[in-house]
């Protein structure tokens, strides 16, 4: 009795919100914007004000190839919601295991650079202020790389195991989301440290 | 009809053993129950954080005084500021948000619930992390140490060299980490107010409790990342070497004071934008007549939560900036008190010509606007930046802002205590006993930051252990500590009410108000999934709509 209808509604069939997941996503990636601003902004701020050691120019190359790898990921993760959404389950996996590889490869790029710059260069974190922008920055967006990846990987193996549906196509979407929002940091870091800051 | 059939049907909780209903609040989900933990935990903390300031008031109340060690009274402020912001203020102002939101909306849960449930118990860790410093202060000594940087952690003063052991990690990593729970918070709060609404209300129609936390949602996801970003940043300068704050290597300590208040200004509006929200349900229902200016409320709340963003270097007059700085957040500060006052008009043109009943939790609100205003007044001198420059870091800053924090944002959270006690406990609280803690509270509260902005304007700074006798500060910082007594029985009077009218207190039925928002219309305490049937709405009062159906709101909004 307490809890019954109030009034009846006449429009109740028509009543549509906003879906869940894309309010949370976006909720999130709001958030997570405002933590990269910090860290972008430090690293405008601290440009050049490296009191000893390497700077920018002397160690930094552009890494043309794993940049092209990782937005090309945003292209194929796309064509697997897609697929998905269509019910091609088979097209879902395959796209969506390229997308993982080309992320691999992009973090594969961030390690083998961070590599040369720690042995080759002596370049850490503890340098110099280049050093502890440069690594915190591109630390930040590698470590969003990682979690990516890894739910990607887990959604892949639910795939092999035959446990992805169609009706897990705006799931496979807003996870979507995240990843194309990690590619535009990358744009946004990509311009500020490989460019601006060189 | 349907709902009282499953009702009736529903198991006795009394009825099962201790340690499974313990297990059941552990492992819940539910919003009301996660709702009711952050509350007793936030409760829990207020008497932490209220025993620390009793320190530091004892130590205060005559020159020279011997209580604490100037080493403890550093502790004692650092941890009485953090505690009270995110362990207290924080987690109270959510556990309302997280228990009435999904009620007032007509749905049956948080839009995540089980991301409700990780924010809380992200927050709770956070918290006992904090207070293990005591405890694991030093590490391996097993010597205990609580952070004693301040609230505001300074830089050089949390670099390695000034704070030895691990008391500022305790520091960094409980905030980091009760700040990641409450970017989750936020997230589930306005998924829920957008996504989860009941048929028919839209935007326009919901209570403005929705309006207000949907607006200090978006507030908590730009406000507190800055601060999960710095306080990764001061990791970083603390364990891996990094130069951030370090200023011999080229780094700035202003950088961390800009990140902070980046934070730390917005983070007022946070609070007291949910404190915004309980008077605008609570003043109406007491003064018998919907709130004035709905849509100008909501306007005034979307500006102020803009406003807030571009205001934070006002705590940094004091470090030197230059005059454009200066001037620009001067002139931000000023204009955010327009909104501000607005609403304060919109309150009392609600209750102008209501039928007022001074119950306690209409006292506290009444309390809250006459405050409120004199917080406000206080603010606006010290947002002169020449004002500020001399009364910058002295007590009467102190007293600005327990003005806001005290004497608006807690007095209206124990406003809603009492307003919404009946619906989650379902027992009344004892009147008589509601009125004493309201008017000892009163007094004590004035007693101690009405006379704490005279030492300040004698020169007394903030943060100092003790003081020399002959400034003429004596007589005040008595005024003062007298004060707190007041408070403590004021406290005492409300917690004994509290648990008193938990268990002994006289049923309070579905409405005990006669109010008009959909939390009302359900059971008190309401069932596991607060409506059998989920209500459809056609106003923004849709109770009074049920109860005069021959004049109903909707005909007119």
């Amino acid at each position: 009795m307490s809890s019954e209808a109030l009034t009846p509604s006449p429009s109740a069939s028509e009543w549509v919100l906003p879906s869940r997941g894309r309010v949370g996503m976006f909720s999130l990636i709001a958030a997570e914007s405002a933590i990269f601003t910090i860290f972008v902004a430090a690293y405008i701020f601290y440009l050049g004000k490296s009191v000893s050691g390497l700077s920018p120019k002397d160690v930094l190359e552009l890494p043309i190839f794993t940049t092209i790898c990782l937005l090309s990921s945003s292209l194929t993760i796309h064509l697997a919601v897609r697929g998905l959404r269509q019910a091609k389950v088979g097209a879902f996996g395959l796209w969506w295991f390229i997308t993982m590889a080309l992320g691999t490869i992009f973090l594969v790029g961030t390690g083998r650079e961070w590599h040369h710059l720690i042995y080759n260069k002596g370049l850490t974190v503890s340098t110099n202020l280049f050093g502890t922008t440069y690594y915190s920055l591109i630390g930040l967006h590698a470590f969003h790389v990682t979690v990516g990846l890894l739910l990607i990987a887990l959604a892949l193996i639910f795939t092999l195991l035959g446990k992805v549906k169609p009706e897990h196509s705006e799931r496979a979407e807003v996870f979507s989301l995240y990843w194309h929002f990690v590619d535009v940091v990358w744009v946004v870091v990509f311009t500020v440290v490989y460019i601006i800051g060189r | 009809m349907s709902s009282q059939a499953i009702t009736l049907t529903t198991v006795r909780q009394d009825a099962r053993p201790v340690s499974e209903r313990i297990h059941d609040w552990v492992v819940t989900v539910d919003h009301k129950k996660l709702g009711i933990l952050y509350i007793v935990y936030g409760l829990v903390f207020l008497m932490l954080g209220g025993i620390e300031a009793t320190i530091m008031r004892i130590q205060l109340i005559v020159p020279h005084n011997h209580f604490v060690s100037p080493q403890v009274f550093n502790r004692m402020f650092t941890m009485h500021g953090t505690t009270m912001i995110f362990f207290v203020v924080m987690p109270l102002l959510f556990g309302f948000g997280t228990y009435l939101i999904p009620l007032m909306i007509g749905a049956r849960d948080m839009a995540f619930p089980r991301l409700n449930a990780f924010s809380f118990w992200m927050t709770a860790f956070g918290g006992v992390l904090l207070y293990f410093s005591f405890i694991g202060g030093y590490g391996l000594y097993g010597a205990g140490n609580a952070p004693d940087v301040g609230w505001f952690a300074y830089a050089p003063l949390t670099a390695r060299a000034f704070s030895p052991g691990h008391s500022t990690d305790f520091w960094t990593l409980a905030l980091l980490i009760s700040g990641i729970g409450s970017i989750g918070t936020a997230v589930n709060f306005i998924t829920t107010i957008l996504s989860m609404r009941c048929p028919g209300m839209t935007l326009g129609k919901m209570p403005l409790l929705a309006w207000l936390n949907l607006i200090m949602g978006g507030m908590v996801i730009l406000a507190l990342s800055p601060l999960t970003a710095a306080q990764i940043m001061l990791s970083i300068d603390r364990y891996l070497g990094g130069h951030f704050f370090d200023t011999q290597a080229g780094g700035s300590a202003v950088l961390w004071m800009h990140f902070f208040w980046i934070f730390g200004h917005p983070e007022v509006y946070i609070l007291v934008v949910p404190a915004f929200a309980f008077v605008s349900e609570i003043i109406p229902v007491f003064s018998r007549k919907p709130i004035f200016g709905y849509p100008i409320m909501v306007a005034a709340t979307v500006c102020i939560g803009f406003i807030s963003f571009s205001v934070w270097a006002h705590h940094m007059f004091t470090v030197g900036m230059n005059s454009y700085g200066n001037t620009f957040f001067t002139v931000t500060s000023m204009i955010i008190a327009v909104p501000t006052g607005i609403k304060i008009f919109n309150w009392l043109g609600t209750m102008w010509g209501g039928k007022i009943q001074f119950k306690a939790p209409m006292l506290f609100c009444v309390g809250f606007v006459f405050q409120f205003l004199i917080a406000g007044l206080t603010g606006i001198m010290l947002a002169t930046s020449p004002f500020d420059w001399q009364l910058g870091n002295s007590y009467f800053v102190v007293a600005h802002f327990h003005y806001v924090i005290v004497g608006a944002i807690l007095f209206t959270i124990f406003g809603a205590f009492y307003y919404w006690f009946p619906k989650m406990s379902g027992r009344m609280y004892n009147e008589a006993l509601g009125k004493w803690h309201f008017w000892l509270f009163f007094v004590g509260f004035h007693l101690t930051f009405d006379f704490m902005h005279i030492p300040g304007m004698l020169g007394m700074p903030r943060r100092i252990y003790t003081y020399e006798p002959g400034r003429g500060w004596e007589i005040w910082n008595l005024i003062v500590t007298i004060g707190v007594i007041f408070q403590i029985f004021g406290v005492l009077a409300f917690v004994i009410n509290l648990l008193w009218s938990f268990w002994k207190g006289k049923a309070a039925g579905n409405d005990p108000w006669d109010a008009w928002t959909l939390e009302w219309s359900t059971t008190s305490p309401p069932p596991d999934y607060d409506f059998a049937v989920t209500p459809a709405v056609r106003s923004r009062r849709p109770l009074w709509d049920r109860k005069h159906p021959e004049d109903p709101d909707w005909k007119y909004e």
